[in-house]
């Protein structure tokens, strides 16, 4: 009799893809949550020493970025189910394939995910939740969760039914549109925030006098960039801190840093 | 009853922490939720859209770990409400705190080694059941190790001992703090514009800073004008697809008019 994964199962792969992440560890990091998700499926295909094996080469080693893993459990899921039902495709070729899409599939969606909406998402609501307003922090929740978890419903489904098919798309041109378009998308508006989303006053004085017409004329440090070009003290700062990333410096190092120039900065009446 | 709520918030963050889906640990939404079990929504939400601008580039890309936002935002909504301390002190508090969080949850993903070879054993004999419960202990486990701290600093928050402590920050240091609060969202767009690491499109990044220097125009309408910008540049990466196989495939030629006239000849 023919082994036949059915819509149940695949419903239960989705709600476990959710929880991906949720042991990971130093040694193969996401293998017990991507495991844990194919089990729907294993059980209904396998049984005994088979079930044994499969539950066995789930447990390798797994990381990727957590949305898009959705798309490998239901490739890896139709591949199980052929290979239950004798489809010649050997523990090697599993393998591969899982590894295989490790790497494109993260390079698709950490730029998406984390690099584009995510932070684009974020600041959006955090800038309206400074007012005080229960919107902000909806924008962001619901908004984000609407096309996480299209992402995860539409990966097992849409990974299921295409396969290995999937596969040789991966690798094809939609990708690296869809990954471009993302970066220019998300530059854009990186750049945008760059100059509306932060703010550095330096009131420091550099000159005063009366003008000939009798006003009172005074000159800050912050007037002079002003003229020059707003928002240039963040956008070099900006630079600053992507040299620093490269160059391996901790996040965390960087803000404390930052805190320190802010406090020094008012201190000595260069920032207010 | 208030600490059984703020438990199953901490526990709920902490757990979002480590998934990095549903994103419950995120400032902006942690410090709601706090704000909301601690009888403060306003202040919640307010210091969660200060802190969520400052961890906007904290994120997990492939082995790299971001710093801790669900302890930092749990516990500094804490100390802020229960222990009336400014936002601009929780602002200060929660750079230490996702530093300790990130040791808490290092500590918790070796632990989870011991589980993982605890789960090939459960493989081996078949027992699916025995794999899951190594996975969901994974979890919960992640939670605790911020409902833990979060309820413990509840209980001291408010005594004078944490008062007198925090109230003897000077001056000068919670004022600089805010004023680098101002900045110090630029580490977070350095860290997404490294992620994306593509030289020949920051083009679109000066566009979009050149633009918003310039122009009254708001987040939704650059969100369209990226849109737009994308759209071309797709185009232009077809285009470029295109000529190439022309190149390869019309000999020496390269260019379209060269394959018509050969089609001409025939």
């Amino acid at each position: 009799m023919e082994k036949k994964v059915t819509k149940d199962d695949l419903f239960w792969v989705f709600i476990k893809s959710n929880f991906l992440l949720g042991s990971f560890n130093f040694e193969r990091m996401q293998a017990m949550g991507f495991c844990v998700a194919m089990i729907p499926i294993l059980k209904r295909v396998y049984e005994g020493d088979e079930l044994k094996k499969a539950l066995r080469r789930h447990l390798e080693f797994f990381n990727t970025q957590p949305f898009v893993a959705a798309a490998i459990m239901g490739i890896i899921g139709a591949m199980e189910e052929k290979k239950a039902n004798g489809a010649d495709i050997s523990e090697a070729t599993l393998s591969g394939v899982k590894v295989g899409l490790i790497g494109p599939l993260a390079g698709v969606g950490d730029p998406i995910f984390w690099g584009t909406i995510r932070p684009v998402l974020a600041a959006l609501g955090a800038g309206v939740a400074l007012t005080g307003s229960l919107i902000g922090p909806f924008i962001f929740f619901i908004g984000f969760n609407i096309i996480r978890l299209a992402t995860h419903w539409y990966g097992v489904q849409y990974g299921y039914t295409q396969g290995t098919a999937l596969v040789e798309n991966i690798g094809g041109n939609q990708m690296r549109f869809l990954t471009e378009g993302a970066s220019v998308l998300g530059l854009l508006v990186m750049g945008a925030l760059v100059a509306k989303w932060t703010s550095v006053n330096m009131p420091l004085v550099i000159s005063e006098y009366t003008n000939s017409a009798g006003e009172h004329v005074v000159t800050t440090l912050q007037s002079i960039l002003d003229s020059l070009m707003p928002s240039i003290v963040p956008l070099l700062m900006t630079f600053a801190c992507m040299f620093l990333l490269k160059k391996g410096v901790n996040a965390l190092t960087i803000i404390v840093g930052l805190f320190a120039i802010g406090i020094i900065g008012y201190a000595i009446g260069l920032m207010a | 009853m208030t600490i059984i709520l703020l438990f199953i918030v901490a526990m709920i963050a902490g757990m979002a922490a480590v998934l990095d889906e549903a994103q419950f640990h995120r400032p902006v939404v942690a410090c709601t939720m706090t704000g909301a079990v601690l009888g403060d929504l306003t202040t919640g939400i307010i210091l969660g859209g200060t802190l969520e601008m400052m961890a906007l580039g904290w994120m997990n890309v492939g082995a790299a770990m971001a710093p801790d936002a669900a302890l930092a935002s749990v516990v500094s909504t804490i100390l802020v409400i229960v222990g009336h301390q400014s936002i601009g002190a929780g602002i200060a508090l929660a750079v230490p705190l996702a530093a300790a969080g990130q040791v808490l949850t290092i500590f918790v993903r070796t632990v989870m080694v011991f589980f993982q070879h605890m789960a090939d054993k459960y493989a081996d004999e078949g027992n699916y059941r025995g794999i899951e419960m190594c996975h969901w202990i994974g979890l919960v486990i992640q939670g605790l190790r911020v409902a833990i701290p979060a309820v413990a600093i509840y209980m001291v928050a408010g005594t004078d001992t944490v008062n007198d402590a925090l109230n003897s920050i000077p001056e000068v240091v919670t004022r600089g703090l805010q004023v680098a609060g101002g900045f110090i969202v630029v580490v977070g767009y350095a860290m997404v514009i490294n992620l994306m690491n593509a030289q020949k499109l920051m083009v679109y990044f000066f566009l979009g800073f050149l633009l918003a220097v310039f122009t009254d125009i708001n987040l939704i309408g650059f969100g369209a004008i990226g849109a737009i910008c994308a759209y071309f540049h797709i185009q232009t990466m077809q285009m470029n697809i295109d000529i190439e196989e022309a190149a390869k495939t019309g000999g020496g030629g390269g260019v379209e008019g060269d394959d018509i006239d050969d089609s001409d000849l025939m």
